[in-house]
């Protein structure tokens, strides 16, 4: 992807301020809002997909070998997945 | 409701993958509003325009230069996000009449905040609705004015301590109950109201879906945790959604063409207390006012349930009055 | 081939509208737009043109609906007066904005309180300031000759601004006159389909309206104002457009009689005409009268409005409006600050007259030119004048 100037010049600013990259929000990293993070205990794990779901950063995905992970650049650690997680598989540790 | 039984509501496999609102959006930690609209994201799909009105939703996903849209979205004051939706909708209809666009369907959904729905848009969404536009507007009520700091709305329930509600030496918060929207759509003769939770996300998507059907007007009510506001802690969100079902605060259903259905049954109803207990905008409540407040929630579930046992559907009584023979 | 009619101001702007090939409309009723929009729902209704109708709750969900309209690439139009305009006005800076080529027709009438339906300038006023492109007519065939042109200039790439058309409430919107309509190939001619900058639609979604904060707002609002002083360039070329198709010219300022004048009266809107016949009265009398008018609002003519008051001494500014416990009126107020950094100026006069309907005489317009000559003569001045006022 192009890289953007920023901070815009007024001449430069999108007119009306639209912007047409959809979801170019991915370039915005929220992960270093988090104070703690979710692990995974894949032996525990049933790949129900509860913690996908439920995570409101929309940052959890099911790898290829069916273990499911939160992408740390986004994850804010509400610590929702790993409450929902009812055969115990997330812990919430803090960061550090 | 046993979480084990219920698995099935919440079975990620039938879920689309696909996310249409990114990550890297704003929303607070443990935000039940987002969730919320990232699963309405997921069940409208590709094919829509989202008009969303100015509140939370709004400026944590639309921080210029960046978008966590992926669908088309636009924003242009806080009250009219119904009437934005009516011009998109008019809009589409006519270029796509006149050959201008692709000749297919784009759904456009109306988005607000409680506030933007029930108290400052309700005239908008009242317009919207009656003039029939086919679009869908979804409400996430989640009781306060948040993005301007907790202040009490038309949409917040008796009791709850805000910045404009607080409880204090001879207040006990909130004053007001409950105003009831979704019942105010009803006899607007929208064909499908329903009221929804991102706890249950199956029951959301699948209300999502029945909406975006109707060529014209629908309405969901999606009940939305805000840890922020409701100062609760940000991973009891998912829990607090299904509390509010399962105590009978906020009872999912839907009224298509006018007959009442449950869509999550609950057959004993949790003591309100439950509920309230672990959000601090309760903390200062005596037990003789939440007493008060469980009445008045038997009182209207039972309402609710008399509609879901009585009412006929609206074409059906069209049928037996003979009233266009 | 173009043809000449007897009609109604108000109907025939909504005729000028439904020449335009728009693609939606939404409008509220209000006392003296409603034969706008009444009219142009006729035009609708009988398939005289393909286009979507919103007969929306309030004149807030006007504005908002047709924005809505406007992003997804509709031609679109909507018309109010008065406290419709004042309801508007949340949503108006918010158009300009976003950039979106919006028409709106102003029958322009007194704002309340008290209450008043009749003519004055107080609803446009009010929104001098929200970065949209605001044109007066003065007669009938104005209304109609500047709706058409609106829809260019405002959908022109260079411009991309909502533009409104000011139309002097019952006197002008309910009045009939003559009014040559261009031929509608000509006018598909002038005016070809919009070819809009940002669309709302799926095949290639775009986010409208983002949030901005103070790292950027800055340079949007600078943008904003750069965009609008800009267009005048466009609304030149427009406007030489029309006059080689039909014939009839437009200028940012008119001038009647002003070349030789010592002094000038300065009008806005329907009442130029009034004041054209006084000009000729004053003539008569001997008096070097003569006549500015502006015709463009926003963006504000400061070269033009110099040129045409260069050579004269005295300068009587009307003003339909009244700008409570500040400078006066805001035309006058514009006139001055436009002119302060001039070498030579004139003494200016200003006059707030016509509020809420109240009548003025072409013998007003002499008397109030005399009264500023004679106190020119002695040296006085005035901030301004409630022209005619009772005690």
């Amino acid at each position: 992807m192009k890289k953007r100037k920023w901070p815009e010049a007024w001449h430069e600013v999108s007119p009306g301020c639209v912007v047409f990259a959809p979801a170019n929000a991915r370039e915005y990293h929220t992960g270093s809002w988090k104070a703690q993070r979710p692990i995974w205990d894949d032996s525990k794990c049933i790949q129900c997909g509860v913690c996908y779901i439920f995570c409101p950063e929309g940052c959890i995905t099911q790898n290829e070998d069916k273990t499911f992970r939160a992408d740390l650049d986004y994850c804010k650690g509400c610590g929702i997945c790993a409450h929902e997680c009812w055969p115990g598989a997330i812990t919430m540790i803090e960061e550090g | 409701m046993n979480i084990i039984e219920n698995f099935d509501l919440y079975a990620p496999r039938l879920v689309d993958k696909k996310e249409y609102l990114c990550s890297g959006h704003r929303a607070c930690q443990g935000c039940g509003e987002v969730l919320g609209l990232r699963l309405l994201c997921k069940a409208l799909g590709p094919d829509v325009v989202i008009a969303n009105a100015t509140g939370c939703m709004e400026i944590i996903s639309s921080m210029y230069p960046y978008t966590a849209w992926e669908v088309p979205w636009i924003h242009v004051a806080f009250e009219n996000a119904a009437a934005v939706g009516s011009g998109v909708e008019a809009g589409l209809k006519a270029l796509r009449r006149k050959g201008k666009i692709a000749d297919r369907d784009v759904k456009v959904v109306g988005v607000a905040g409680d506030g933007g729905t029930m108290d400052i848009g309700l005239q908008a969404l009242s317009g919207a609705m009656e003039r029939g536009h086919d679009m869908l507007f979804v409400c996430l009520d989640n009781e306060a004015y948040m993005n301007t700091g907790i202040q009490r709305s038309s949409g917040t329930p008796m009791g709850a301590s805000t910045t404009t509600s607080p409880a204090g030496k001879v207040s006990q918060g909130q004053k007001t109950w409950k105003k009831n929207v979704p019942e105010i759509m009803v006899a607007h003769g929208v064909q499908y109201v329903a009221t929804a939770c991102p706890s249950y996300p199956l029951d959301f998507i699948n209300k999502v879906k029945k909406a975006i059907k109707v060529k014209g007007p629908s309405y969901i009510h999606c009940f939305t945790v805000c840890p922020t506001g409701w100062r609760s802690p940000s991973e009891m969100t998912i829990k607090l959604g299904r509390l509010v079902v399962e105590t009978g605060i906020f009872p999912l259903y839907e009224v298509e063409d006018g007959k009442y259905r449950m869509t999550v049954e609950v057959d004993q109803l949790r003591p309100v207390e439950d509920y309230m207990k672990p959000q601090g905008r309760y903390r200062h409540l005596t037990p003789d006012q939440i007493e008060i407040i469980q009445d008045r929630v038997y009182q209207e579930y039972n309402k609710l349930l008399d509609k879901v046992n009585g009412l006929h559907a609206w074409s059906d009584l069209q049928y037996e009055w003979g009233l266009f023979d | 081939m173009a043809k000449r009619v007897g009609m109604e101001v108000a109907i025939a702007a909504a005729e000028a509208v439904g020449m335009c090939n728009i693609d939606m409309a939404a409008v509220y009723p209000i006392t003296p737009q409603s034969h706008i929009a009444e009219h142009l729902s006729e035009i609708v209704a009988d398939g005289r043109i393909d286009a979507e109708f919103v007969t929306v709750e309030s004149e807030h969900s006007a504005i908002s609906c047709v924005t809505g309209a406007s992003a997804t690439g509709a031609r679109v139009y909507t018309a109010t007066s008065s406290q419709g305009l004042m309801l508007m006005h949340e949503i108006l800076p918010i158009v300009s904005a976003m950039r979106l080529p919006v028409v709106m027709g102003i029958a322009n009438r007194a704002v309340s309180g008290p209450l008043n339906i009749l003519n004055d300038h107080s609803d446009i006023m009010p929104q001098r300031d929200n970065g949209w492109i605001v044109i007066f007519s003065e007669n009938g065939q104005e209304a109609v000759d500047l709706t058409i042109q609106s829809f260019k200039i405002a959908e022109h790439p260079d411009v991309m601004l909502p533009c409104c058309v000011n139309i002097d409430g019952f006197q002008l919107t309910h009045m009939v006159e003559p009014i040559e309509f261009p031929d509608q190939k000509q006018v598909n001619k002038f005016l070809p389909p919009r070819k809009p900058y940002a669309t709302l639609h799926p095949d290639k979604p775009a986010s409208m309206g983002t949030f901005a904060m103070s790292d950027i707002f800055h340079e949007v609002m600078k943008a904003k104002d750069e965009a609008l002083k800009d267009s005048k360039k466009t609304i030149l070329k427009v406007w030489a457009e029309w006059e080689k198709m039909f014939g009839r010219r437009y200028r940012p300022v008119e001038t009647y009689l002003a070349d030789d004048a010592d002094v000038l009266l300065l009008t806005m809107g329907s009442m130029g005409e009034t004041a054209e016949i006084a000009i000729n009265e004053l003539r008569e009398k001997g008096v070097a009268a003569g006549l500015v008018k502006i015709r463009l609002w926003r963006p504000f003519p400061f070269d033009e409005l110099k040129q045409a008051v260069k050579k004269a001494g005295i300068l009587v500014v009307t003003d339909r409006a009244v700008s409570f416990g500040g400078p006066g009126g805001p035309v006058a107020g514009e006139v001055k600050a436009a002119l302060y950094d001039e070498k030579k100026r004139p003494l200016i006069y200003n006059q707030i007259i016509g509020l809420g309907g109240r009548d003025m005489a072409v013998s007003d317009f002499v008397k109030m030119v005399e009264d500023a000559v004679k106190a020119g003569a002695k040296g006085i001045t005035k901030d301004y004048e409630f022209y005619g006022v009772r005690g």
